[in-house]
């Protein structure tokens, strides 16, 4: 399929008189300098207003939603579809190209079919039930920097701490084995990040054949866990068929991991490069709470929420047309100037609740409320268990993700 | 005014409670629902415009009856 779509936009563009030529649209994604702020190269589309035109890694010209307002009232119009399995859905790198290919649960459902999925899952993730993980979680992060400082400095955070508290957690809330980590995990990482078509597709496979496996031995010896539960439960549209259990497994079990450690190793990064809001939660200053949810609007990890326009669109005298890719940003939308007064500053007594780091509209993220009690048991114990916590090497070695997945850190060594 | 909770359409985000902790709460499904024992007059209450706005799907509105 072709896209031919751009001239709508340029014409636009002509009308307000300000550019005789229009300005080439800038790449998108592209990766970010310093691991907690959008790329520079995002800000020509800052000074464009909310919505602008980029383009993709082939040269397809898609749309890129910048402002807070706009980005809110377009993720919650259903005229734009994340059905991924659409030939014209907007991929971020070439290694997403057989993505097409495969139904994803979920994330790349519409609704009606999302919503009945969704339903499904509610119930496992209320607030009450995520209240109750806390002793887990809190065992499990315990666990975790014992054994950190029964070995002593230096410590690799991502492998030693930010990378298996989540995905303990959400083992135990799947009921998938964690002794199965490293297989999972690496297959995760390829997934996400590849690096070749082969990468993405060869993890996508591994994982469904290893979570097949273990819902079929789940059918026959129910246990305690979330997977578990969506098995042997009465659901009123029937029973949840093997191939959407599979998908359901899939979808939570990385979104489950990769998001919170991200965050839970970049948030320690930015901790550690702001001195003075450190000393503000050490001292009980703020509460981590309040720090947690202004970490999630200001490191915004989930870049780039894709959507295909399933119908034409107007946006205040520009016309999304049918067929064409929209991008949201969510790093440059949770620092609108609009709603977040000094963006770029990290402040733990702004109002940070309205930030869109977890999406908005029928998709915003179903884990919410894991990932913050995560991040709140995990910052907040680390920082208590090791107040003397530094970076093991200076801040520009250390080494984050390309602009064309999640944002994070790749390691991050640190001392105490 | 009143508040008006759309179980229907409630997405289970939890975005009402965590915001206007003393209005909203989650029933044992997941789902928004005005506390039982919560203010006399909720629609007053200071965070529930907040947790309006904070709902991902408008299905926590302030109405005019």
């Amino acid at each position: 399929m072709t896209e031919s779509t751009t001239e709508p936009a340029r014409q636009d563009r002509a009308f307000t008189g300000t550019a005789t030529e229009p300005t080439p649209a800038p790449p998108f994604p592209q990766d970010r300098e310093c691991p907690y702020h959008p790329p520079t190269g995002y800000e020509p589309l800052r000074a464009q207003g909310p919505l602008s035109r980029v383009t993709l890694f082939d040269g397809r010209p898609v749309w890129a939603v910048t402002g807070h307002a706009l980005a809110r009232r377009l993720l919650a119009d259903p005229r734009l579809s994340t059905d991924r399995t659409h030939p014209g859905f907007p991929i971020p790198a070439e290694r997403f190209t057989q993505t097409r290919q495969r139904r994803v649960a979920l994330l790349g459902v519409d609704d009606p079919e999302h919503n009945a999925q969704r339903r499904k899952l509610i119930p496992s993730f209320s607030v009450k039930r995520i209240a109750a993980l806390r002793p887990q979680i809190q065992e499990a992060v315990d666990g975790l920097l014992d054994a950190m400082e029964r070995q002593g400095p230096p410590s690799e955070l991502v492998a030693d701490f930010a990378l298996p508290v989540p995905s303990m957690v959400i083992c135990a809330l799947l009921g998938v084995p964690y002794a199965d980590h490293a297989f999972f995990e690496g297959c995760s990482r390829r997934l996400l990040r590849g690096p070749a078509a082969s990468d993405v597709d060869g993890a996508r496979i591994e994982l469904e054949d290893y979570l097949g496996v273990l819902i079929d031995r789940k059918r026959a010896e129910p246990g305690d866990g979330l997977l578990d539960e969506l098995i042997h439960r009465d659901h009123p549209d029937g029973p949840v068929g093997r191939e959407d259990l599979v998908s359901f497994a899939l979808i939570l079990l990385v979104a489950g991991h990769e998001t919170t450690a991200n965050m839970i190793s970049l948030g320690t990064f930015t901790l550690l490069r702001h001195p003075g809001q450190l000393a503000a939660l050490r001292s009980g200053e703020t509460t981590t709470a309040a720090v947690v949810e202004e970490l999630l609007r200001f490191l915004s990890i989930a870049e780039g929420l894709q959507r295909l326009a399933a119908e034409d669109i107007e946006v205040d005298g520009t016309t999304i047309r049918k067929g064409e890719g929209v991008f949201f940003s969510t790093s440059l939308i949770n620092r609108d100037a609009d709603v977040f007064e000094h963006p770029e500053t990290l402040d733990w007594d702004r109002s940070a609740r309205h930030h869109l780091a977890f999406g908005f509209g029928v998709h915003q993220c179903l884990g919410q409320n894991l990932a913050r009690t995560e991040l709140d048991i995990a910052l907040r114990t680390l920082f208590e268990r090791l107040p003397a916590l530094r970076l093991a090497v200076p801040a520009n070695e250390i080494r984050h993700k390309p602009g064309d997945t999640i944002q994070g850190l790749l390691e991050l060594p640190v001392a105490w | 005014m009143g508040i008006r909770v759309d179980r229907e359409r409630c997405v289970g985000a939890g975005m009402c409670a965590l915001t206007a902790p003393d209005v909203f709460t989650q029933d044992d499904d997941g789902f928004s629902e005005m506390l039982p024992d919560g203010p006399a007059v909720p629609e007053t209450h200071p965070l529930v415009r907040e947790a309006a706005r904070a709902c991902p799907v408008g299905a926590v509105a302030l109405t005019d009856d």
